[in-house]
């Protein structure tokens, strides 16, 4: 167990932490806006991925070049992203919309229900069995050192989301819709007084999240190499649990949470063994919650009377 | 709040009233009569059936378990199969020859009630000030952690194998010349009739439940944590009440089920899955009402042991799928089925489909919830 060993442990998790990242912030945008903790999301994801793997089957990828291949791979993100983002924007609309005033746990239900459905759509493309995703890149080290390796794989990671977090925080920080939707997710009355059409920024938000969770569907699936209907449950709640560590609601926090269970999760397997890493992890959100359930960056919310 | 109530032209015809007024309103002690009566004339139920009947009351006692918690008192629970599987060990530590205890079923079930119940406890306790959504997410990360513990822990939960055999309820006990372990152990009408008995007694502890002063404080609760608080109700003490009811309900029903399978099975019988089947029960039987839990969990049982076999064998027959397509067989689509059936019950008919009343009004007010 020497130092290099956790050098390494570290940077598996943090890349992992990336895509938990990517995906915590679905959770975390939707949650901040309509205070619905959308159990659908890994399931979408898990969508994307299997959209992924047909496309590369469809498009014979495997027999591609490097220089296609990245481009192919930045096709395939745009196009899964487009479909979860679209995916996500259509359920909102038919599922969630019309219960917008009901009580809190009417759309958690329904949310429920909607993964009940993705999965088994997820069932009938990919069969019951798990289906392992082609290698696209090659696993050469990119580092010269025999003890680290950082792969083209963990590369790739870092090369989409690291654009994509920035694209979001400009959007976020520096538009108009981003100020909109700032503006709903604290006060979506006040905020559609001052003539903010808060159905299309919420249709917006749900895009914006399922477009992340499309590109971490390809992601996942050129980096974890396995994919199969039940992927999205136990991921979606690695990346719940990251937005909830950093404060639901916050989306720089949901990276920071994204990129702790990350390392959490590498080290517990390092350490303690893979299979207590899952219980680790929600012993964690579990402590979390019962001592800060703001999170590590949430704000405090006051119960409304 | 509740005077508030929608008219509703669907709602059930008055049951004070009319030719049916007796079996309207004494639904249980009919019903309880006829699954009584039933295993005497049904011979069927001597075998596999009786099987399948017994599961379903488990269920049932499961589901109610879960309705005190998110129907009575609001509070979501995504892990009440995780107490399933604590009572389920817990009597089958207390049970198996592999263990010295070996004390018998009655006082291991007594044990596992109160372990679980102490375990609820245990979970409510810090997490009480959580929000509802927060609190859901917190027991479906508590369900996880029981499981993969109990996977886990190979040399006291046996791992993946589980525990077994758990011996019958009244192995070793003689009564008037019959040995009960022995009967138990060929006729499923024992364990039928055990369930049964628990079954009824569990129901029959909900209407005083309902009736009762702690149950108007859950229900209180419920419709007004701060409305409540300013009555002079303390949430907290009732809040943990409905923890520890719930969870000791469930851990009962955990005992029924380890001993009627002679096996814990493995820790994914007490998975998030079940959780949330359980769940879609009593939602979709109508939340905070007891025969709509009841149906509810019919529904979905039936559903696994009636409706998809039979659909399936019936596919089957028609020969439309030869090449054994999974989106050709009726049970394939099990999923989609359970996912649409939720939203739908959540646009259109949240309360259920035998709703409580008090819930009812609540749901159709619109506006600020819970």
């Amino acid at each position: 167990m020497s130092f290099q060993f956790l050098l390494q442990q570290c940077l598996i998790g943090l890349t992992n932490g990336a895509l938990i990242a990517l995906v915590a912030l679905g959770y975390t945008m939707v949650y901040g806006i309509i205070g619905l903790i959308n159990f659908a999301h890994g399931d979408l994801i898990m969508l994307g991925a299997c959209l992924a793997l047909s496309l590369v089957g469809a498009l014979g990828m495997t027999a591609a070049g490097p220089a296609t291949t990245w481009v192919g791979i930045g096709g395939l993100v745009l196009i899964c992203g487009l479909f979860c983002g679209l995916l996500n924007v259509a359920v909102d609309r038919i599922v969630y919309k019309p219960l917008r005033n009901a009580p809190k746990l009417a759309p958690l239900v329904s949310a429920i229900g909607v993964s009940f459905i993705f999965m088994n759509v997820g069932l009938f493309w990919l069969g019951p069995a798990d289906k392992s995703f082609p290698e696209l890149l090659p696993s050469t080290n990119l580092l010269h050192n025999d003890a680290l390796q950082f792969t083209w794989k963990d590369l790739l990671v870092v090369l989409i989301v690291g654009p994509l977090m920035v694209a979001l925080s400009v959007l976020v920080k520096g538009t108009k819709l981003g100020k909109a939707m700032r503006a709903v997710s604290q006060d979506p009355t006040a905020a559609a007084l001052v003539g903010v059409d808060v159905d299309r920024v919420i249709a917006a938000t749900f895009f914006i999240g399922g477009f992340l969770g499309g590109a971490a569907s390809v992601i996942y699936g050129l980096y974890i190499n396995t994919i199969g209907f039940q992927m999205g449950f136990q991921n979606g709640l690695y990346a719940f649990t990251a937005a909830v560590l950093g404060g639901i609601g916050s989306i720089p926090g949901a990276v920071l949470g994204g990129l702790v269970i990350g390392l959490v999760r590498a080290l517990a397997s390092a350490y303690v063994g893979e299979r207590w890493t899952g219980a680790i992890v929600f012993a964690i959100l579990i402590v979390i919650l019962v001592f800060r359930p703001e999170g590590l960056l949430g704000r405090r919310v006051k119960e409304k009377v | 709040m509740s005077n508030n109530r929608s008219p509703r032209t669907s709602a059930p015809p008055d049951p004070s009233t009319g030719p049916w007024a007796f079996l309207a309103q004494r639904w249980e002690l009919v019903t309880l009569g006829v699954l009584a009566i039933a295993p005497l004339v049904i011979p069927a139920l001597g075998g596999a059936l009786g099987g399948q009947v017994t599961n379903l009351f488990i269920y049932c006692i499961l589901a109610l378990a879960l309705n005190v918690m998110v129907g009575y008192t609001g509070l979501v629970h995504l892990g009440i199969a995780s107490f399933f599987g604590i009572g389920a060990y817990v009597l089958a530590i207390l049970t198996v020859p592999m263990y010295p205890f070996q004390i018998g079923f009655l006082a291991a079930a007594v044990i596992a009630v109160l372990v679980t119940a102490g375990t609820g406890l245990a979970l409510g306790a810090p997490t009480l000030r959580l929000r509802g959504d927060y609190l859901a997410i917190v027991t479906l990360g508590f369900g996880e952690v029981v499981k993969v513990t109990l996977r886990n822990l190979e040399q006291i939960t046996g791992g993946m194998k589980g525990l077994n055999p758990v011996p019958p309820p009244g192995a070793g006990v003689t009564l008037g010349g019959i040995d009960l372990g022995k009967e138990f152990a060929i006729d499923p009408r024992w364990f039928y009739y055990l369930a049964l008995l628990s079954l009824a007694g569990v129901v029959l502890a909900m209407r005083r439940l309902e009736n009762s002063r702690l149950g108007r404080a859950l229900v209180a609760v419920r419709e007004d944590e701060l409305a409540a608080q300013a009555m002079g109700i303390s949430a907290t003490k009732v809040k943990l009440a409905a923890f520890a009811m719930s969870s000791a309900v469930a851990g009962l029903a955990g005992c029924l089920y380890a001993a009627s399978l002679s096996t814990t099975a493995d820790p994914n019988a007490y998975d998030f899955n079940r959780s949330i089947m359980v769940l879609c029960a009593v939602i979709l039987g109508g939340l905070g009402s007891i025969p709509g839990t009841l149906l509810g969990v019919a529904i979905l049982v039936g559903f696994d042991t009636v409706l998809a076999p039979w659909a399936d064998s019936w596919i089957q027959q028609m020969n439309v799928n030869p090449k054994g397509l999974s989106y050709l067989s009726f049970s394939g689509w099990r999923l989609a089925i359970f996912g649409v059936a939720l939203v739908l019950v959540m646009r259109y008919r949240p309360e259920g489909l035998i709703p409580s009343r008090r819930l009812a009004a609540e749901l159709h007010e619109g506006g600020a919830g819970s």
